[in-house]
């Protein structure tokens, strides 16, 4: 279990983004999360994977405080994936920096032997992203912050993507939040759905 | 009408040292636009849906080799005319935030967008594209890098439309937008088309250009497969011509979310 308790952060003096927010993430639990633009849902991704110092509230996995060093288990992916990778590393050593997918693995991401050898900017954008997913699921890794991750790809890639990544979290029992402005998707894909709005978080019917 | 017929496109590059190959980006493109429609583009990422717009624009990279043709109101569109043309009557909406100046103040980028296009009054013009895209007062007077992604996008709207121009090819004009954002910018490429432009929307996102385009051209992999009419995309797709088409309409998350047979999405035989 994953659990934020009364986490309040903010990037300047005296300005909260998130105050108060409170959230519980199970194993195996896919959990959607949306809100306006500028609401703070990257944010609170963000914190969740250890990306931020909080300014009260505390974070625990499993009743234990997150560990401070070595591969973080709770994985934020962001929206835009060359943001994710080293532009001067081919993939393979961008994979290798998290862990050795075997090939069958590679193959269910479509992810191919040649692109090993290729930089970032020789793949599309939907391509890249299917990579910074694949690395993100190294051992040890027990939840992923999935930050709108498919708003830019096609419809068939997207229900690809999110498939593979179904079936790869229950055999694991990973944790899935959603991050994400598209309702159908977070329908189809989450059990439970939060609204956030003002910093603070409320359950959506 | 512009009219886009057997447009195929190679990239040349050096394999080592001497030898250059050539590697086919577009295969088989054919379309036509006409005045007062919104005709989208759909297909995945890496389909070459960008290089067509650029085709159009005349702004490939020197190392683009285009065969088939391009025709404006019947005349060829070739290098000179799209030269000509580019900034006044034919606008692209490019995908890139990268193409605003970053030391420039936005309202000042519309306003020369303006200019060039011969506008005679192009301060006004720029005011009013930019309010037209909701940025007003303070906000289009900052510098590009003080500009959310989303305004950034709207930015890049008012510098296509304070010209005046007749033919509008927006490349994802609506990625990273939210959703109020997203259906003003869709809406707003509806009215210039009913106001007699011709509109080329270039998405992945099929959900929302059907709910503003007249007609849908499906590509992939290089080629396009089929355009029809928007009000094709419903039920289970029995109208669409290609196996393409129908998966990408069924893998919706509100209609199937499926992942097809592979036989479907296979490139042409």
């Amino acid at each position: 279990m994953l659990e934020a308790h009364d986490i309040t952060l903010g990037y300047r003096p005296g300005v909260s983004v998130l105050r108060g927010v409170s959230l519980q993430l199970a194993a195996g639990e896919w959990l959607g999360l949306s809100g306006a633009s500028g609401s703070g849902k990257s944010t609170l991704g963000r914190a969740l994977a250890g990306h931020h110092t909080l300014r009260s509230g505390s974070l625990q996995l499993d009743g234990a405080p997150l560990p401070r060093h070595g591969l973080h288990p709770v994985q934020w992916l962001p929206q835009v994936p060359e943001l994710a990778v080293n532009p001067r590393w081919r993939i393979g050593r961008i994979l290798a920096e998290a862990w050795t997918p075997d090939a069958a693995l590679r193959q269910r991401f479509g992810i191919g032997d040649d692109w090993l050898e290729r930089y970032p900017h020789e793949l599309s954008g939907g391509e890249l992203q299917r990579v910074a997913v694949l690395r993100s699921l190294a051992p040890g890794v027990r939840y992923l912050i999935a930050d709108e991750i498919s708003s830019m790809l096609d419809a068939i890639t997207q229900a690809e993507l999110w498939q593979t990544l179904a079936e790869v979290a229950e055999q694991r029992d990973l944790g899935v939040l959603v991050i994400g402005h598209d309702r159908a998707l977070l329908k189809r894909l989450c059990q439970r759905r939060l609204w956030l709005e003002n910093g603070q978080l409320c359950a959506e019917a | 009408m512009l009219e886009i017929d057997h447009l195929a496109l190679d990239f040349l590059r050096y394999r080592g040292l001497w030898q250059r190959e050539a590697v086919p980006c577009l295969r088989d493109v054919s379309l036509s636009l006409v005045r007062g429609e919104v005709h989208a583009v759909v297909g995945a990422s890496g389909a070459g849906k960008s290089l067509m717009a650029q085709a159009i624009i005349g702004l490939l990279p020197g190392n683009a080799r285009l065969r088939g043709e391009l025709r404006l109101d019947g005349a060829p569109l070739d290098a000179p005319r799209q030269a000509a043309l580019r900034g006044k009557r034919l606008a692209l909406i490019p995908q890139s935030l990268a193409a605003l100046d970053p030391l420039v103040r936005s309202h000042r980028q519309v306003t020369w967008a303006a200019q060039r296009a011969g506008v005679s009054a192009p301060r006004a013009a720029a005011e009013r594209a930019l309010t037209e895209v909701g940025m007003v007062g303070d906000s289009a007077r900052r510098y590009p890098h003080q500009l959310s992604g989303g305004m950034a996008r709207r930015v890049l709207l008012a510098m296509a439309t304070a010209g005046e121009a007749d033919w509008l090819i927006a490349d994802e004009p609506s990625v990273g937008l939210d959703p109020a954002h997203r259906d003003g910018v869709l809406d707003q490429l509806r009215r210039l088309a009913d106001a007699g432009k011709g509109v080329l929307l270039i998405t992945h996102d099929l959900r929302h250009a059907l709910s503003v385009a007249d007609r849908v051209t499906v590509f992939h992999a290089g080629t396009t497969l089929e355009t029809a009419p928007a009000d094709a995309f419903q039920g289970r797709g029995k109208a669409l011509a290609s196996g393409y088409a129908r998966a990408l309409w069924r893998a919706l998350p509100d209609n199937d979310f499926a992942r097809p047979p592979v036989h479907e999405v296979a490139p042409l035989a």
